[in-house]
């Protein structure tokens, strides 16, 4: 019988089995960043111990800089002295870092594929829960806490009970104006913020082996907020023409050899599943959230539910904390609903493809007065290529700021902030209470050019009819 | 090397009611700005805490009465969100030993009980009798026997329930798994030999 992917990843890492019963588990790459590694590195000194692989280790910078403020010293002295810990812990260990002079840094889960760090048939860890992003390339990448960077630094390992494979497939055709984000959207929308625990995803079906790397990698990022640690789409030609050439792909008769490896780690075809979803592409429609976790979402055409909808007593509860907090009434419709802030970036949409897409038809229109809109490029790197193509000129000429590359408002470690209980239309992926910096700050998740959209008409709006996508286009 | 095994925990308790209670709820973003996890217990649930303004609201871990509580009680998929180890560090630093919820996110539960904080699940009916438990009598003594399942208070107890392997590593001292990890040492570089993209270049 056939294996999947997990498995395959699993077996070939797979330590021993640790007197708890729970398997130690080689980690291949390790990344890091400034928020959650320097404790670790604390842990280290404490306890007397050293980075195992430190060339197995590579180190960005994301959560805290300042995304319209190059120059260091940070106005932000705890920023300023959090990107001086990582420095100097990468320089005593020996561990590579893409520092904000190399023209590399970025959000970490956009620099490791961009690098072409993350590989198929790996293992990967990161201190951050959207490492589930990386396993758009088959790799099995888990988010882990401070701890476990202690572990994985000095040891490479993990302790880790395996997980079960639910098999997620969306066959059919996307209609035009719907993207990977309202797949994965609706995905956690169907089986709800809890549905994924203890499961690995594997997405796949039509949409996935049509999907571009960055499309994927959309959707793998989301999987957490589904509850499931770890997602994943198998290796293809897709998978291996976006790694070649990139400055750590394998190189000459070892890329060849790499390839024929990455090919046999995808699932068997005659491989079982612990679980398997169908959902077909044609039933998905541009998505927005509406509530404080992303499975509270609605269709643009559909009504922001109302209490009585709630089906258990639970639910009801959540629906009222979830409306109350959003200021909405409930029964109203989503589409029309005035925004005040529009953020295009973070480690879900800010590459260059949802970048390049939101500018097609960005061209010649204005963002609304009155609503502050800023576009954040994931890196570096994304921020010069969309500079070479003319991209920034675009933004900022429909009113957009356009900033430095990092995480910027999708979480408030830097100035990028709600104020008071603003309404922003975001391309993130956590629409949390106070979760983007305001306690009292609300979110509407939904796709880059969702955003673009709100941002031109000043409320929520059809991407559809405010761009006149309902004739198909090339995918981007 | 074991640590020491964690068999009970005892102490007042206090419930912080609530489904899908996340981590940016339990250690807003801002407050994760620290090179050491030290002094974060005191911005635990700080938004839910304070005003706008920052002035105390009302909170059960601002009401007196639960003061020194060192049992969390909350409701379904408590710890959901970020892997950030900044939220059970912060529920820990401020003077928490375990935690009693509906049910637990996955990396919240794990980061916890590497923490030597135990998370323990009990079913809704239950765990509404606790509290109204403790909203009866706010001094009452909680034990939450880990061997047993079982979560005493008063001349009450309801069953609890610990997943078997966090409840086998608390129970013999190996919640903290770095040792063992290191024990693995020699498999690990056999491991990493047999994988092209371990070598270094
Ligand atoms: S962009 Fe947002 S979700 Fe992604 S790593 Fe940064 S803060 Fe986390």
């Amino acid at each position: 019988m056939g294996k999947s992917l997990f498995e395959k990843v699993w077996e070939a890492h797979a330590v021993r089995e640790m007197p708890n019963g729970q398997t130690q588990l080689l980690i291949g790459t390790h990344l890091i960043h400034e928020v959650t590694s320097p404790q670790a590195f604390g842990m280290l000194r404490d306890q007397d111990l050293s980075v195992l692989y430190p060339h197995r280790t590579f180190a960005t910078v994301d959560h805290i800089v300042p995304t319209n403020e190059l120059a260091e010293p940070y106005s932000d002295p705890l920023a300023q002295a959090m990107i001086e810990e990582l420095r100097k812990n990468c320089a005593d260990h020996g561990i590579t870092f893409f520092d904000t002079n190399t023209g590399k840094q970025g959000i970490v889960h956009i620099v490791g594929p961009e690098q072409g760090i993350t590989q198929p048939g790996t293992t990967i860890a990161c201190g951050d829960s959207h490492t589930s992003t990386h396993g758009a390339f088959g790799a099995i990448a888990f988010g882990i806490g401070t701890s476990q960077v202690r572990d994985v630094l000095a040891t490479q390992t993990m302790a880790l009970n395996k997980l079960k494979v639910r098999r997620i497939q969306v066959d059919g055709q996307l209609a035009p104006g719907v993207y990977a984000k309202d797949v994965i959207l609706h995905i956690i929308r169907l089986l709800g913020t809890k549905g994924g625990t203890g499961f690995a995803y594997e997405y796949a079906g039509e949409v996935f082996d049509r999907f571009s790397m960055e499309e994927r990698m959309t959707v793998c990022n989301m999987s957490i907020e589904g509850g499931a640690r770890v997602g994943y789409v198998n290796p293809d030609e897709t998978t291996f023409t976006y790694l070649q050439g990139r400055p750590y792909a394998p190189k000459g008769a070892a890329w060849e050899a790499a390839v024929e490896s990455w090919r046999s780690f995808a699932s068997d075809p005659d491989c079982t599943y612990d679980d398997v979803v169908h959902i077909r592409a044609e039933d998905i429609g541009p998505t927005v959230t509406w509530g404080i976790n992303p499975s509270q979402a609605v269709f643009i055409d559909e009504t922001i539910p109302t209490v009585q909808e709630g089906k258990t007593e639970s639910d009801r509860a959540s629906i009222e904390e979830a409306l109350t907090h959003m200021k909405f009434a409930g029964g109203e419709p989503i589409k029309g609903i005035p925004i005040d802030v529009a953020f295009i970036g973070s480690c879900t949409n800010g590459r260059l493809s949802d970048l390049k897409e939101v500018a097609r038809y960005l061209e010649g229109r204005k963002v609304k007065s009155g609503i502050k809109a800023i576009c954040v490029p994931g890196s570096q790197a994304v921020s010069r290529i969309a500079e070479e193509l003319g991209i920034d000129q675009v933004f900022k000429d429909a009113g957009f700021e356009w900033r430095g590359a990092g995480c910027s408002m999708c979480l408030a470690m830097n100035p990028d902030k709600l104020v008071g209980d603003q309404l922003c239309a975001s391309s993130s992926n956590r629409n949390f209470k106070g979760r983007q910096g305001s306690p009292t700050g609300r979110t509407l998740l939904m796709s880059p050019i969702m955003v673009a959209a709100a941002a031109i008409t000043g409320q929520v709006a059809d991407a559809r009819e405010v761009f006149d996508l309902l004739v198909p286009t090339a995918s981007a | 090397m074991a640590l020491e095994p964690i068999t009970h925990v005892t102490g007042r308790a206090v419930f912080v009611p609530g489904d899908d209670i996340d981590t940016d709820r339990i250690i807003p973003a801002r407050f994760m700005k620290c090179v050491t996890f030290d002094g974060l217990g005191e911005y635990l649930f700080y938004d839910a805490r304070h005003t706008p303004d920052g002035d105390p609201c009302p909170h059960p871990l601002n009401d007196e009465r639960f003061a020194g509580a060192s049992i969390l009680v909350s409701g379904n998929n408590f710890g959901c969100g970020s892997s950030r180890e900044h939220a059970p560090q912060a529920i820990y630093r401020a003077g928490f030993r375990a935690v009693i919820a509906e049910s637990f996110a996955e990396i919240f539960f794990g980061n916890s009980t590497q923490l030597g904080m135990p998370c323990i699940t009990a079913a809704g009916p239950d765990i509404r009798r606790l509290a109204n438990a403790l909203e009866n009598r706010p001094d009452l003594e909680v034990t939450i026997d880990v061997e047993a399942d079982l979560i005493r208070f008063g001349d009450d107890a309801i069953p609890g329930e610990i997943r078997p392997g966090a409840k086998h590593v608390l129970l013999s001292g190996h919640w903290d798994p770095i040792q063992d990890l290191l024990d693995g040492l020699p498999e690990v570089e056999a491991t990493t030999a047999r994988l092209a993209y371990m070598r270094e270049s």
